[in-house]
């Protein structure tokens, strides 16, 4: 929105201060990856069918897409660059690469951070609330099994997870 | 060597960068200066332009502007026809055609400029379906509106179709499929006259932008520069259309003199964008009361849309696998392209073989209900065998073995017992189970003398380091290009896949291996990594550099040596035809692929005949691929081809107004999430082919070819009704299901 007015907002990004002038309108999605140069977090459809661009705001998972910049205002803010630790990935990180739960990658920053999401809340979930928790996240590439087995290879590696 | 690479499910090569967001795609860089590109497309289906008008509210100054007068070079993309222009001047052919192109710094003023062009389009009467094409009422491409027809003769079908006492006829439909990679297209360009163009971004095959753009430019090949980045998938979708992109970014660059980024919005990438092929196939067979085909009388029409682009060999595929994997001694196949006014049809996974596939597994479980035979029986008595002759006059001489395929199928999904206890406890209530099969083959590699024409080359190298690079334009699009090489090049030198490495595609660096398609990757392309891969191996020993037999610590001494001494260490390998291999291209006969996949897919439904919305509750996919390089891999691929498979047959619906998509959204065209997925269960037989590497054959497109027909086969058995014509919609199926059989 070029010539438009802009608001100073400031939330917290992976545990970062980020403070960035945006209109208050503006995607949340935009501001990660343009002011935040954080890339990681992706754009598919921008109507929020696909959830390639699933952050997590204030502990929620939501679609940076639809999430205007001034609801992030005084938030905080987990994006795929904040998942892994400083020496080593985060077990659902891991487990996506052992059971080949990511193919092309576009959709795997939003699944990554949909499955942490889910196992904030339901440490050992059963097939049919996988599926359910992804349902938001679409990938063309694996037909979703990988991806379930990923999840479920996450829970049995860590009954206490390391969440964000 | 320790344990072989080949075989293991080694870990994905750049998935440590995916799973942490690191991996870059086009959009994910921005070059200082970077103007961004957007298109004004035409909006109707067909016309001839009077004028473009822009609206004088917006400073036009601070924008770069261009139309086909600022083309150097020619204005036609080019690939086998070459009659699609980048930007159309005088006529338009079909809706969203591109004839404007603006850039400007801010991504939403670009956007904003779009809509205040107006182009001023007098129009024509528009070809909309196969058969206005055919009806050649208004001819809108050549002088028949048929952009290729191709005939396939065995035996003599008109006698034997006469002599026969059981003839039965069928006729089945398919719709576009969008193939909704979720990464839509994307180009970034810099260009100018001093140094040439070059371009990044997301695409399956580096070759052909590079070619496309020596000819709209004008320059010499070493003057074009096309690299990949990471590509969030492609399944065909990549193929030909990111020429286009490459060019318009490169035209803006061109006479902006800024590097510009052209990244297609969803909406945009789904309606301008290639489909796959509409289709109508029409079925006359001929059987005998013991089961065995006669004759098999087959017309094969797909819709290519405004411009030929790849529809010939589309076409040739799906007109090639159009009878199966059966032996019959008559067979006629009609196949033929034809022109209509909406966006060019394209590559999908699968490449014209689901669709003549899908006509002839619904047919063939027709054919054995004439006949009184269980679909599973009728299909044992007329699968091919070694030494029997495909329609093109292809002797399979490998070994074939469809029969344990399917018995496995058979047994896996627990087929015969639910068939009986399907059609008895399917009472009148509104849930109607059953199930159904599907057996089919697909051809790995470009179709008959293809691979010659293209002469693939790889080029693998040691470095100082005494690691290994292996570099081709084949690119990784989430299939696992990367990983395989890795393994196959490791295996071959002895050492391990950690210390191989895949070069991005770089047509500044990788040698021409041809394009990523036609589950051409592993088995051809793959072949030359072995083989180069063993030049340097044979270059070290030969050297004096390595023994022959080697430990890894060895082989990473020798090859830093080597490179020490002498300064480089490479090996070239070029693509050479196995030996017997004989295509007549004029004749269109011959041994149309080097090898096939053979399969048999199950699956198991649910009807409820209150919704009519059908789900499909297990599916089992046993086939026969060669070596498998890497089963987690591969098995992926399967998941992910079935996955499509089941969105075609069922939910992915693409609704055509006045030449243009109607439901050119994720919120309404609807593709497979995971709640709306069976179990997949994958299972692989491996029979090593002699000239894959290891062993391995083509996987990518065989699992898009089966589920659609499995699933309409199993509806059939759950329903009663006849399903013809995909996709499968609730409202289809109670359209269908409502109207009185006359």
């Amino acid at each position: 929105m070029p010539d438009s007015p802009q608001a100073r907002l400031t939330c917290v990004v992976n545990g970062r201060r980020l403070m960035f002038d945006a209109h208050p309108m503006a995607r949340l999605l935009d501001v990660l990856r343009n002011d935040g140069r954080l890339t990681g977090t992706k754009e598919g459809c921008g109507e929020g069918e696909c959830g390639a661009c699933s952050v997590i705001l204030n502990g929620e998972l939501v679609n940076s897409c639809l999430t205007p910049a001034a609801h992030a205002d005084g938030g905080v803010i987990t994006t795929i660059e904040g998942v892994a630790g400083e020496e080593s990935l985060n077990v659902v990180q891991e487990a996506f690469l052992e059971c080949g739960g990511a193919q092309c990658g576009i959709c795997t920053p939003g699944m990554v951070l949909a499955a942490i999401d889910l196992l904030s809340r339901v440490p050992n979930p059963t097939e049919e609330e996988i599926r359910a928790a992804l349902s938001g996240n679409l990938c063309r590439c694996t037909g979703y099994m990988r991806i379930f087995a990923s999840v479920l290879e996450a829970c049995k590696r860590s009954p206490d997870l390391n969440r964000p | 060597m320790d344990v072989p690479n080949i075989g293991r499910s080694a870990r994905r090569k750049e998935g440590r960068a995916k799973v942490t967001g690191q991996a870059l795609y086009v959009d994910d860089i921005s070059p200082a200066g970077v103007l961004y590109g957007v298109t004004v497309r035409s909006p109707v289906a067909r016309g001839r332009i009077k004028g473009i008008r822009f609206d004088p509210a917006i400073p036009w100054d601070d924008y770069t502007i261009v139309t086909a007068a600022d083309i150097p070079g020619v204005n036609r993309v080019k690939l086998i026809t070459d009659d699609q222009p980048y930007l159309a001047s005088d006529v338009v052919n079909h809706a969203e055609e591109p004839i404007l192109l603006i850039a400007h710094r801010d991504r939403a003023a670009a956007e904003q400029a779009r809509h205040q062009v107006t182009i001023d389009i007098e129009p024509f009467p528009a070809v909309s379906t196969i058969d206005d094409a055919l009806s050649a009422r208004e001819i809108i491409w050549g002088t028949d509106n048929l952009f290729k027809s191709y005939q396939v003769n065995k035996g003599d079908v008109e006698s034997a179709l006469g002599d026969a006492t059981i003839v039965v006829e069928g006729e089945y439909e398919t719709g576009a499929q969008e193939q909704l990679y979720i990464e839509p297209n994307g180009m970034l360009a810099v260009a100018d006259p001093n140094h040439g163009v070059a371009v990044w971004g997301s695409m399956q095959c580096p070759y052909y932008i590079h070619t496309a753009l020596a000819a709209l430019f004008g320059l010499p090949a070493d003057k074009i520069r096309v690299v990949q980045m990471e590509t969030g998938g492609g399944f065909g979708g990549k193929e030909e259309y990111p020429s286009i992109i490459a060019g318009h970014a490169a035209l803006l660059a061109w006479k902006s003199g800024r590097p510009v980024k052209m990244i297609y919005g969803r909406a945009e990438d789904m309606a301008a964008t290639t489909k796959r092929h509409p289709s109508r196939t029409t079925h006359r067979t001929a059987v005998g009361r013991d089961g065995r085909l006669q004759a098999m009388d087959i017309d094969f029409v797909i819709d290519g849309g405004a411009y030929c682009t790849l529809s010939p060999v589309v076409l040739s595929r799906g007109t090639i696998h159009a009878a199966g994997p059966y032996n019959c001694p008559n067979v006629r196949v009609r196949g033929r392209a034809v022109a209509t006014n909406v966006p060019p049809h394209g590559a999908f996974r699968g490449f014209g073989a689901p669709q003549s596939i899908f006509a002839l597994e619904r047919h063939m479980d027709k054919v054995a209900a004439a006949v009184g035979l269980a679909p599973d029986e009728f299909r044992r008595r007329n699968f091919i065998q070694t030494g029997d002759t495909l329609s093109v006059g292809q002797t399979i001489r490998e070994p074939v073995n469809m029969s344990a395929l399917l018995d496995r199928a058979l047994a896996l999904s627990g087929y015969s017992a639910k068939r009986q206890q399907f059609a008895r406890d399917n009472g009148s209530g509104p849930l109607r189970k059953g199930i159904g099969l599907a057996t089919f083959m697909h051809g790995a590699g470009f179709t008959g003398s293809g691979e010659v024409h293209l002469s693939s080359i790889v080029v693998v190298e040691g470095t100082a380091e005494g690691t290994i690079r292996v570099l081709t334009s084949s690119t990784e699009i989430g299939q696992g290009t990367n990983t395989i090489f890795a393994q196959i090049a490791a295996d071959a030198l002895g050492i391990d896949c950690d210390d191989v490495e895949v070069a991005q595609p770089d047509t500044a660096e990788v040698p021409n291996s041809g394009p990523t398609v036609a589950s051409r990757t592993c088995m051809v392309v793959g072949r030359l990594v072995e083989s180069a891969a063993l030049g340097v191996q044979h270059a070290l020993i030969d050297a004096g550099y390595l023994p022959v037999m080697h430990s890894r610590a060895e082989f990473r001494r020798g090859c830093q040596r080597y490179v020490q001494a002498f300064g480089s260490l490479r090996a070239t390998s070029k693509y050479e035809a196995p030996p017997g291999l004989r295509w007549d291209d004029e004749q269109y006969r011959g041994d149309a692929y080097g090898t096939y996949a053979w399969a048999a897919y199950v699956a198991e439904v649910t009807v409820d005949l209150t919704t009519w919305q059908t789900s499909v509750d297990d599916f089992v996919a046993v086939q026969e691929v060669g070596k498998v390089v890497n089963p987690i891999l591969a098995t992926g691929q399967i998941e992910g081809g079935v996955a499509q498979g089941i969105g075609w047959a069922l939910y992915e619906d693409v609704i055509w107004r006045e030449g243009r998509m109607a439901n050119g959204q994720m919120t309404n065209y609807i593709m497979p999430s995971s709640m709306d997925l069976p179990s997949i269960r994958v299972y692989f037989e491996e029979v090593p082919y002699p000239h894959g590497p290891a062993g391995a054959k083509g996987i990518g497109e065989l699992p898009m070819d089966g589920a659609a027909p499995a699933i309409f086969n199993a509806v059939a058995h759950a329903t009663g009704a006849n399903p013809d014509a995909l996709p499968l919609t609730p409202e289809q199926l109670m359209r269908l299901m409502e109207t009185p059989v006359a």
